[in-house]
């Protein structure tokens, strides 16, 4: 059977050595995507691998790792893309490395906390009450409801690799989607919470995060509209004084 | 909610984005190329002058001018940081691209309303 | 969390060159580094105006200043610059503004149609008032 080699990133930090690649020969399943590789090697050469997976169907959002440059969910591409090889597995970039390819993600947690991600009432309606949303109005926010966390985006985001600080794409992204939905009243606090110096601002609009979705969801829109909007709102309140504040 | 300036500097950044777009590359082809290479006869001093005295161009082509520097101020300003990874020296930096930017915009209009 | 444990994790520098290493940020970079070409050719403009308000001399040397070899290719690199800015720019402005017609948003090459449209349009009626007028 033809046979393919992986460049897997290793870092041990127990037996205090410097992070390097090591080198697998797998057979070259047709039927494989790059996380039945990993499985392969866990299982039959080198039990001592770490990666995370979990629901091999690109939902859960946890196996995504840079093959070859490029970050990916190692469960939706397939190993043959690659041939002849060699295929190069890292860590998703601009994380602090855990182990191998595990990445330490609370930082992504903690933005996503900061964008409130929920829908925000300015008075709480009873629970007997439902809001109702018409078909267009589900449209206006749906795509940037399908984010799953793989932080892919923050992976590919040159300013959040240079600027922790950076709120970064799919928690802005997530934002836009509490805000354009039209149950929500939160506008104007995630906004405070989004115009600081380490908000939509920061973004220079590279794009990458956009390009490596795999759901499409474009954080680079989501955060260019969401500029657009504040920039109107700063004008607004600065003609309209007394107008009202949104 | 607190005043900042980064969304007025965006909205100076992206209005002479739009400017610049429209506006300077036929400028540029008609007196970059076309006058020197002799594509147009070169135009004579006294038409150009009756064009440019007239308040709606200079108007015009102050605020294409104007907001271009705005422009190059703000996208300028993050290239240093992020080319250059100059992030450190936000401040400066920030002050002297808007600041520069400032000045040529008074500059320009010293030179378009007044001389 | 235990400090000793946060040591251990591996973390990677971004290269100062870091731009350099993908199609997609040379790019960017590139992208970027159009603002040089738009404040370059504005401060030509401010030129054209200084020299004019010094009367037809002034006006002669501004005629000479563009036809010396070292400010056209300064032009022609500013040329290359503008037009990748204005592509650039047009080509992204749909991301940002979404205009939505009755219930559904106009698709995004409807927007950097009609602003190439526009670019068009404007380049034209501008070269033709310039030499009719001038």
């Amino acid at each position: 059977m033809e046979t393919i080699e992986i460049e897997v990133f290793r870092y041990q930090p127990e037996k205090g050595s410097d992070p390097a690649f090591q080198t697998y020969e797998i057979p070259l399943n047709k039927d494989w995507v790059i996380l039945d590789a990993l499985n392969h090697i866990k299982d039959h050469i080198d039990g001592s691998l770490s990666f995370r997976w979990s629901c091999r169907m690109g939902v859960c959002g946890s196996c995504g790792m840079v093959v070859n440059g490029k970050p990916v969910l190692t469960c939706a591409t397939f190993l043959e893309k690659f041939a002849p090889g060699p295929v190069r597995i890292e860590p998703l970039d601009n994380f602090p490395v855990v182990r191998d390819l595990v990445i330490e993600m609370s930082d992504f947690l903690d933005k996503l906390q900061k964008v409130k991600p929920w829908i925000i009432r300015e008075e709480e309606g009873s629970t007997e009450e439902e809001y109702l949303q018409t078909p267009s109005q589900l449209a206006d926010y749906k795509q940037y409801s399908m984010c799953i966390n793989c932080m892919l985006c923050y992976s590919a985001c040159p300013v959040y690799g240079l600027e922790p600080g950076f709120t970064g794409p799919a928690a802005l992204a997530l934002a836009q989607r509490y805000n354009m939905d039209s149950r929500d009243q939160g506008n104007r606090d995630r906004m405070e919470a989004l115009s600081d110096d380490t908000g939509m601002w920061q973004c220079t609009f590279v794009g990458d995060c956009s390009a490596v979705c795999p759901k499409n969801v474009d954080p680079a829109g989501a955060i260019q509209r969401y500029k657009v909007e504040g920039a109107t709102h700063w004008w607004k309140t600065l003609l309209l004084p007394y107008g009202k504040d949104r | 909610m607190k005043r900042r300036a980064e969304p007025f500097w965006w909205s100076l950044f992206g209005a002479g984005g739009v400017m610049s777009a429209m506006f300077l590359p036929v400028l540029l082809l008609f007196f970059g190329f076309a006058v020197p290479f002799g594509w147009i006869d070169v135009p004579a001093y006294e038409g150009l002058r009756t064009l440019l005295d007239m308040f709606l161009v200079k108007l015009l082509l102050f605020a294409i001018v104007a907001l271009s520097f705005f422009h190059w101020a703000h996208r300028f300003r993050f290239t240093l940081y992020e080319g250059l990874q100059l992030h450190r020296f936000s401040r400066t930096i920030a002050f002297l691209c808007y600041g520069i930017a400032i000045l040529l915009s008074v500059f320009a209009c010293y030179v378009m309303f007044v001389l | 969390m235990d400090k000793s444990v946060n040591k251990q994790y591996y973390r990677k520098d971004m290269s100062i060159f870091w731009w350099t290493r993908k199609w997609t940020h040379i790019r960017f970079i590139l992208r970027e580094l159009t603002s040089l070409s738009v404040a370059f050719f504005a401060l030509e403009i401010v030129l054209l105006f200084f020299s004019v308000s010094r009367g037809p001399e002034g006006y002669q040397t501004f005629v000479a200043v563009i036809s010396n070899p070292i400010l056209i290719i300064l032009n022609f690199i500013a040329f290359v610059g503008l037009i990748f800015h204005s592509v650039t720019w047009f080509d992204l402005a749909p991301k940002a503004m979404v205009i939505k017609v009755g219930k559904r948003p106009l698709p995004a090459i409807v927007i950097a149609g009609s602003n190439y449209m526009g670019w068009i349009v404007v380049s034209v009626l501008i070269f033709w008032f310039l030499t009719e007028n001038t």
